[in-house]
């Protein structure tokens, strides 16, 4: 167990001589309605204001790396869309495409075209997800329901190809482990045109809602350069008025072949935060519309051989996860199973600016700010 | 506040209306507590896009809310060994009497009454507010960090909503003459349906009740994505049952009555032809239940507001506003429309 700081566990007695005020050390989590899981922040109150809040992680660590290193390169993607359970394609993708430099392996455009559906649709089930719980932690409890129903669509589309709701396992170094079934494109579009059509009532619930930007207007501004410091990414740190992505910057997959836009926010508050990650949901939805309509037929997987034996080397892939850049550091020794594999986790980095954000602000915006930090536990500890 | 626990004395020194107040809480607030929380599943499930309860008692649930209180009173009985055990266990009766009190006055027709008191909406109001103490207590009791944080952010919010609540209540009273409910609902005769110089006072009533009820936006105090249950956190089985949902939709039930009997004309009939004894409770409970209804529909569509954008309201503008509305019904009085 962490070790709590001495200066936090003495309250500070303040006041100007004339009442005295005591500091009270609030112990939120880590088993907390709003921490999603097992996160705890150690906060100093005076009264309701926060002079200081201290993220505590670790309690979900399952030593992935380690657990890593003794399974070959077809096992691993079981094991890392078990990372950030939200978006297990997502966390499989990069890892497939290590071993595919590595190997020098093709991936047949079907592959590479399915793989970017895939990843588009984990990404919008993501989003909703966050959608519906960020409603959730402000006290609106009717946005979530909204967001099931969407995602319900999209999460059969998902069972459908891989037989899987959370952990897919379903992309192979070379492709896929199989074909899409027939309908999927139907099921697919029939999806995205829901969501589509919905995606103006959460506007309305949420940030159409007088209430809603009294609660995250302003609060928990992230100052852009404090972000890069700290290595934050994804739709925390485009919230902040970065246009990074990497689906742009540093293209993987066919992802320079499609037509999207990155929205950005303007002042980095919670309020943009979650704009950016609801406009996102609409770019994933145009993506999959172009993918599904120029999805070439072929095969699902390439050439690749029964034993998969890596050259010498390493490797650094990365990929924009629907929360952030995940990225792997792969270090091969010839063996069938990677020698060392560093992960570097969006969650990590994002949830890792939090105490910047949680000083001088009131209980009720602590969970704001967390709430809109967009993390996954088991990201965070994996 | 002697004057109140002279008048409570009085009143409980009548042995019928102890019987009528035991009566009614046992015949009528319970069962209504009941109904009215299975109304809210269901309300809350359709906005919600859902079924809600389905199975239990066979007709689309209806046994739900009963099997709930069951399964409370089955619970095993918690109480935190640090907490102080007497003033702990007190406050599920407080929070309960506060809320039942209030219902001694409210006319369902002008006979059908447990006791037409002279100060009826003075009494009303303030018997109303008796459970903040519950809260206050269950909070320091409790000695639990979370409670404290939720008990004093209800003692703030009693604070800023009283005063909106009485002014909003006063305008009435000023209209009508008199303090006696039934007083109150004749002298709305003229109107019948929608007592509309009230209006404003109306609209103010509401949202100063809905925050006196601890109900969302203004659920703070019990706010479960921040500070767990409040006040109520380390509760668990029936004095969680009785010392916050019964309580609770006990004191929705009757600020929605008392809200009815202010602004929409209580037992009066919404046309004048339809003007028939037997029949005014029956105008009361719809109206009282149209209430409720709206009550619902906003709490399952807004997120919560934060305890000092509350109090910046509750001052800076349902105060003045109350005051303002108090000077339009005044000079309205020197009007013959009141």
């Amino acid at each position: 167990m962490a070790k709590i700081p001495d200066e936090l566990t003495k309250a500070r007695v303040t006041g100007a001589g004339t009442l005295r005020t005591e500091e009270m050390i609030l112990n939120v989590g880590p088993q907390h309605p709003a921490t999603h899981g097992v996160l705890r922040v150690i906060v100093t109150l005076d009264g309701e204001r926060i002079v200081e809040g201290e993220p505590v992680i670790g309690y979900m660590h399952r030593g992935h790396e380690k657990l890593l290193e003794q399974r070959d390169f077809r096992q691993i993607t079981n094991l890392l869309s078990r990372m950030d359970w939200l978006s297990g394609i997502n966390n499989e993708i990069p890892a497939s495409i290590a071993v595919e430099k590595l190997m020098e392996l093709e991936v047949p455009p079907r592959a590479q075209y399915l793989r970017v559906i895939l990843a588009e649709i984990n990404r919008i089930l993501n989003h909703l997800m966050f959608t519906g719980s960020f409603g959730l932690e402000l006290g609106a409890s009717t946005p979530v329901m909204y967001a099931f129903r969407e995602r319900e669509l999209l999460q059969e589309a998902m069972e459908m190809v891989t037989g899987g709701r959370m952990h897919f396992g379903f992309i192979r170094p070379g492709g896929l482990k199989e074909d899409v079934p027939k309908g999927f494109a139907e099921r697919v579009l029939k999806g995205i045109r829901q969501l589509i059509k919905y995606i103006p009532d959460y506007e309305n619930l949420l940030l159409g809602n007088e209430i809603f930007k009294q609660r995250t207007v302003d609060v928990g501004i992230l100052d852009p350069e404090l972000a890069l410091e700290y290595g934050v990414s994804g739709p925390i740190l485009r919230g902040s008025g970065v246009p990074y992505d990497v689906r742009r910057t540093d293209p993987y997959l066919i992802y320079d072949e499609f037509d999207f836009d990155i929205p950005v926010g303007a002042k980095g508050d919670a309020f943009d935060r979650f704009w950016v990650l609801i406009q996102e949901m609409r770019e994933s939805a145009r993506i999959i519309e172009q993918a599904l309509e120029g999805l070439p037929p072929g095969s699902h997987l390439g050439q690749v051989p029964k034993r998969l034996t890596l050259p010498e080397g390493e490797i650094y892939s990365r990929a924009e996860n629907p929360l952030g850049e995940l990225g792997y550091y792969l270090i091969s020794n010839g063996d069938a199973k990677p020698y060392r594999m560093k992960i570097r986790t969006p969650s990590f980095s994002n949830v890792s600016v939090a105490p910047h954000l949680l000083k001088g602000i009131y209980v009720p915006d602590m969970i704001a700010i967390l709430g809109s930090m967009f993390f996954v536990v088991g990201d965070i500890d994996r | 506040m002697p004057d109140l626990l002279q008048l409570l004395e009085t009143l409980l020194a009548n042995p019928w209306v102890i019987l009528g107040i035991k009566l009614s809480v046992l015949l009528i607030l319970l069962p209504a507590t009941l109904v009215v929380g299975y109304v809210e599943l269901k309300v809350m499930a359709h906005i919600q896009h859902r079924l809600g309860p389905m199975y239990p008692g066979g007709f689309h649930g209806w046994a739900q809310t009963l099997a709930d209180g069951i399964k409370f009173i089955q619970k095993e009985d918690i109480i935190p060994r640090a907490a102080d055990r007497m003033v702990f266990a007190a406050v599920p009766f407080l929070t309960m009497m506060g809320a039942a009190l209030a219902f001694v006055v409210i006319p369902v027709g002008p006979q059908w009454i447990i006791e037409d008191l002279e100060v009826g909406i003075f009494y009303a109001l303030a018997v109303s507010s008796i459970g903040v103490i519950g809260v206050l207590m269950a909070g320091w009791a409790s000695a639990n960090k979370y409670s404290l944080v939720g008990a004093l952010r209800m003692a703030g919010q009693l604070i800023a909503y009283e005063l909106p609540l009485v002014l909003a209540a006063a305008a009435v009273v000023m209209q009508a003459g008199s303090m006696s409910m039934v007083d109150i609902v004749e002298s709305q005769r003229p109107f019948w349906l929608f007592n509309w110089p009230q209006g404003l006072s109306f609209v103010i009533f509401m949202v100063a009740a809905t925050a006196e009820v601890v109900r969302p936006p203004f659920d703070m105090p019990i706010a479960e994505a921040e500070i767990i249950t409040g006040a109520f956190t380390e509760y668990s089985g029936m004095r969680f049952a009785f010392g916050l949902f019964a309580a609770e939709y006990i004191a929705f039930i009757a600020l929605s009555a008392l809200a009815t009997t202010l602004f929409l004309g209580g037992y009066l009939p919404p046309i004048p032809a339809l003007d028939w004894e037997p029949l005014r409770p029956l105008w009361f409970l719809l109206k009282t239940s149209s209430i409720l209804f709206v009550l619902m529909w906003v709490r399952w569509t807004y997120p919560r507001l934060r305890e000092d954008q509350l109090q910046r309201f509750a001052w800076k503008v349902l105060v003045p506003l109350s005051l303002a509305n108090i000077f339009f019904v005044g000079a309205l009085k020197l009007t013959p429309i009141i």
